[in-house]
């Protein structure tokens, strides 16, 4: 077994026997690491709220005098005493210039119930026991109103239906004229990111005008700019960090509840104040992906050739907020047809806002596309990745631009090879091992790779350390790793000595972390930063080392720590003898990464994945068991292929859940959730997870950015469900399609 | 306990204009105070334990209903031990008592009088990780980290008690262990390397 030498010099960087680890994985597994919640300021308070038992209606009054003379309990606030929020305020016209409305459930701000579970008071206390023992003491009288939460019922009434957006290329409904065609429905439950470090936020007002906060974000600077936009600060005046993300998967795009309750109570009270979310209210207050019902008719002539996809959806939303994303967009571009027609609307419900989920839009487009194309590929006797051969496209059809590159022909070759798809049944419902029921199940997934702004700080010390900061996150793909990997082969030097920072708004602006876009973003502008380095090491050089007087600087070469010349590697000088001759005996330069430029602008990207499944289903019982995964991705270059992986295989983990366990569950008589906790909301546990193998075309995207890397988050997991109700289809010759997947949908009765 | 001063913290958000203040005053409501019912402001309890944490005696007064969860994490600030639920649902809180994997979400901290606490905090040997850390840097088995304290705790004790004879054994013994990021595998393999290897752990 290997030890590991912990430097004491250096506590976030520990020097490593082997080469590949995540640079902040010491500070993990010694606990070393801190999340938000973690921090601990003098003179804390603790804020827990309390939560409505109605899903809509009138508070008529809340009853907090008991609370009060709780012991330690140092406030209660709700509608009637919290303090003015300038962001609060609908009516655009009474707001000050710098202020913007709060997008979400206002919190603490009237006596309206939205949902059931909406806080609706804060309790503050100088303990969490304290501020815990008083949550029953708070009574609330209601007036209730009736409400809506069933989705399946009140989907049906298409006036209740709201955001209607049509697409249409060439003929509607065409796939009704093509000699073989298929039209089925599918349903997706409402899912919830249940990250494991639940969302907290601790506020702290440094001045009359300036408040930190340590919050669970995804994004530091979107959090900074709520903040101050809605509380009427300077930017520069809130200050939010998010050192580690303990996941997230979408749940800290945005700021909920808890944060600008945390700011509110600091302020009132005059201290620090941390709010934790419980377990329970992590499945109410922080969104979820929202439940969706798909139709897809899709037709193809006999050879297989698409002749029309129709693709109409409905998500739910709030009632108070609209929430869409894209479920219908890949019926439009990943495969060549001519026509297709899209219609996508939303149904609000008296629930909380959904949000973005891994793989938005995607993930349930894709379940319903991928599904139906299977369900095709039988009734035309056709492979089903066959078919999508006989429909691949290298020009994505919806705006006509060339992919920037596509490479699933290669996903589907080794995907068949290595899952042993030769071994697939062709008819459903066949094969049988050690008594079992077997089926193979494939399916694609596809998300959009962009690329946008970034800044980032290169510094360069006097010892040669490189340190580069930018204000972005890492909720656990390994932001800080691939950040440190970039630069260190941007310099062509050893790894040990270059630092990234992230994680704090003070730092240069970096995006929020979400859509699969980071490593493009920000690993472009680290790859700009760190050539615009070099450049000044030439320039350095050429200046003041004499040795290097007469030589142009694309004579030069910068690497292991050294200034040499390309033709004479006699002429050299290490960086950090160069840098005690330069006058600030060091290099600091901060450079912003614009967007796409007008050449890769050209082209279209996306990042592609093709997942491979072989599920056994016990005839007896209908449990299903999944065997073996293979998973593919076409995501340009891998920067680092050991976090890659992890991600891909965590991708197959919560597409699994996704498939086969995970359904937020309402009492439609109360509006409540009802199984808001791991006990009751299976999310996939240690001994549901089969082999699973990981492959990646890993071959540079020039035509995307300069370090030819897309995003890998989101395809992990979109079109996995599919693969999974395609294996099972196929094991038992039972097409689900409504997600998960369980032995009742297979006609299995339970026990009695 | 004295409600706070409304008045004073009414005084909102709003800096620069008093005008404009007055007009953003949140509705007013009468609070009316509910009949007595049987829920009453209880007193606190205060306890003295002292138990042995990572090794060194700790002996403190506590709010007797504090868990052990809590405990580490709000007052010594051994915050290593981490909370996923506080339901004893998800094993992140998960720590050793007498050399016995337990959630610390699910005792309170007094059951623990006298007893020997082991917390991720007490793994390394100073400079040198755990074998059982070390294998999970090694074969990634983390993407967050913050089941990671918990899945090491419970993996630790998988080994300990002979549990690690199979990756089927090694999974149901860490059913109890929710990792959201999905590491599974790798954490499988981790295990599986330290088994194999012998390490006396
Ligand atoms: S926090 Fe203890 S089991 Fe989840
Ligand atoms: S590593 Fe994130 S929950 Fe396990």
């Amino acid at each position: 077994m290997n030890n590991i030498n912990l430097n004491k010099n250096n506590t976030n960087l520990f020097k490593l026997d082997f080469a590949d680890e995540r640079v902040d994985g010491a500070d993990k597994v010694t606990g070393k690491a801190k999340y938000t919640a973690e921090y601990n300021l003098p003179n804390m308070a603790y804020g827990v709220f309390v939560t409505s038992t109605i899903a809509k209606g009138t508070i008529k009054n809340i009853d907090t005098a008991k609370a009060l003379s709780s012991p330690g309990v140092l406030d209660v606030i709700y509608y009637a005493n919290c303090p003015s929020v300038p962001g609060y305020l609908t009516n655009a016209a009474e707001r000050p210039k710098n202020v913007s409305e709060w997008r979400g459930h206002k919190v603490l701000y009237d006596n309206q119930v939205r949902f059931f579970g909406q806080p609706i008071a804060l309790i503050v206390a100088d303990s969490l026991e304290n501020a815990n023992a008083a949550i029953r003491l708070v009574r609330a009288e209601y007036e209730s109103q009736a409400f809506e939460t069933n989705f399946d019922v009140v989907r049906k009434d298409p006036a209740k239906l709201k955001g209607t957006v049509a697409y249409k290329r060439g003929t509607e409904n065409a796939f009704k004229s093509a000699p073989v065609f298929v039209e089925a429905e599918y349903a997706i439950p409402a899912e919830v990111h249940l990250p494991m470090e639940m969302h907290a936020s601790i506020a702290f007002w440094e001045g009359e005008d300036k408040v930190t906060l340590y919050d669970k974000t995804q994004g530091p600077k979107s959090t900074q700019t709520s903040i101050a936009r809605t509380f009427g600060l300077q930017d520069k005046n809130v200050r939010v960090i998010a050192e580690n993300v303990g996941g997230g998967f979408g749940s800290g795009l945005r700021s909920w509840a808890n944060v600008p309750a945390a700011v509110i109570a600091a302020k009132k009270l005059n201290r620090p104040v941390k709010i934790v979310l419980t377990r329970p209210q992590m499945f109410s207050l922080v969104g979820y992906r929202p439940q969706s019902w798909q139709k897809i008719g899709i037709g193809a002539d006999a050879s297989g050739r698409f002749i029309g996809i129709t693709h109409e959806a409905i998500s739910g939303t709030s009632r108070y907020e609209d929430f869409r994303e894209g479920i219908v967009n890949v019926s439009k571009f990943l495969y060549a047809s001519e026509n297709v027609d899209t219609k996508y609307s939303l149904l609000p419900l008296d629930m909380s806002t959904p949000v973005w989920m891994r793989g938005p839009g995607e993930a349930t487009g894709s379940y319903g596309l991928e599904s139906a194309i299977d369900e095709l590929s039988y009734k035309l006797k056709m492979d089903p990745i066959e078919l999508r051969l006989k429909n691949f496209t290298t020009i994505n059809p919806e705006n006509k631009m060339s992919f920037s590159d596509i490479n699933l022909k290669d996903c589907y070759a080794y995907g068949q090879e290595k899952i042993g798809w030769k071994n697939r049944p062709s008819t459903p419902g066949t094969l049988k091992e050690n008594g079992w029921l077997i089926g193979y199940g494939m399916a694609n997934g596809v998300f959009g790779a962009g690329k946008g702004s970034a800044s980032v700080r290169a510094l360069l010390n006097k010892e040669g350390k490189l340190t580069l900061e930018c204000a972005v996150s890492d909720m656990g793909p390994g932001t800080t790793t691939s950040m440190t990997i970039i630069a260190a082969n941007a310099m062509q030097m050893p790894i040990e000595k270059v630092k990234f920072k992230l994680g704090d708004s003070d730092l240069p602006p970096g995006p929020s972390q979400g859509g699969s876009g980071t490593t493009s973003t920000v690993g472009s502008a680290v790859d700009l930063a760190c050539s615009t380095l070099k450049q000044n090491l030439k320039d350095l050089a050429i200046k003041l080392a004499p040795a290097f007087a007469n030589l142009k600087s694309d004579a030069l070469d910068v690497k292991n720590e050294m200034v040499l010349a390309i033709a004479d590697p006699n002429i050299k000088i290490t960086i950090v003898d160069l840098l005690q001759l330069s006058p600030d005996k060091q290099l600091d330069l901060t450079i912003a990464s614009s967007g796409k430029t007008a050449e890769q602008l050209k082209f279209t990207s996306n990042s592609f994945s093709s997942h491979y499944v072989k599920v056994a289903v016990n005839p007896k019982d209908g449990t299903i068991k999944i065997l073996q995964v293979v998973t593919t991705g076409d995501a340009g270059k891998i920067i680092s292929p050991k976090t890659a992986r992890s991600q891909m295989i965590g991708g197959v983990v919560g597409g699994i859940g996704m498939a086969l366990t995970e359904q937020l569950e309402m009492d439609h008589v109360s509006g409540q959730i009802i199984n808001a906790s791991f006990g009751a909301y299976h999310v996939p546990l240690h001994s549901q997870i089969p082999p699973t193998d990981v492959w990646f075309v890993d071959k540079p995207d020039v035509n995307m950015n300069s370090i030819g890397a897309k995003g890998i988050g989101e395809i992990a997991l979109i079109g996995f469900a599919a693969a999974v109700t395609n294996a099972v289809y196929n094991a038992t010759g039972k097409r689900v399609r409504d997600l998960p997947i369980t032995p009742a949908k297979l006609g299995f009765k339970a026990k009695a | 306990m004295n409600p706070c001063q409304f008045d004073g913290a009414r005084r909102g958000f709003f800096k620069k204009s008093a005008a404009v203040a007055a007009l953003y005053l949140t509705p007013s409501v009468l609070v009316k105070t509910f009949a007595a019912d049987s829920l009453v402001p209880m007193p606190i309890a205060k306890e003295n334990l002292k138990f042995i944490l990572n090794g060194k005696p700790v002996a403190l007064e506590i709010d007797a209903r504090t868990t052990m969860l809590n405990l580490l994490r709000e007052e010594i600030g051994y915050t290593g031990t981490k909370k996923g639920c506080e339901m004893g649902q998800c094993g992140a809180c998960t720590i050793h008592v007498n050399g016995k994997r337990i959630k610390s979400c699910t005792q309170l901290a007094l059951n623990h009088q006298n007893n020997q606490i082991t917390t991720i905090e007490g793994l390394a040997k100073g400079d040198q990780l755990h074998p059982m850390q070390a294998a999970f840097l090694k074969n990634d088995a983390f993407q967050c980290g913050y089941c990671t304290s918990g899945q090491i705790m419970s993996a630790v004790a998988c080994v300990r008690e002979g549990k690690a004879t199979s990756r089927t054994s090694i999974q149901a013994y860490m059913d109890t262990n929710i990792c959201r990021c999905g590491a599974y595998q790798n954490i499988v393999d981790a295990i599986v390397e330290v088994a194999k290897s012998g390490a006396k752990i």
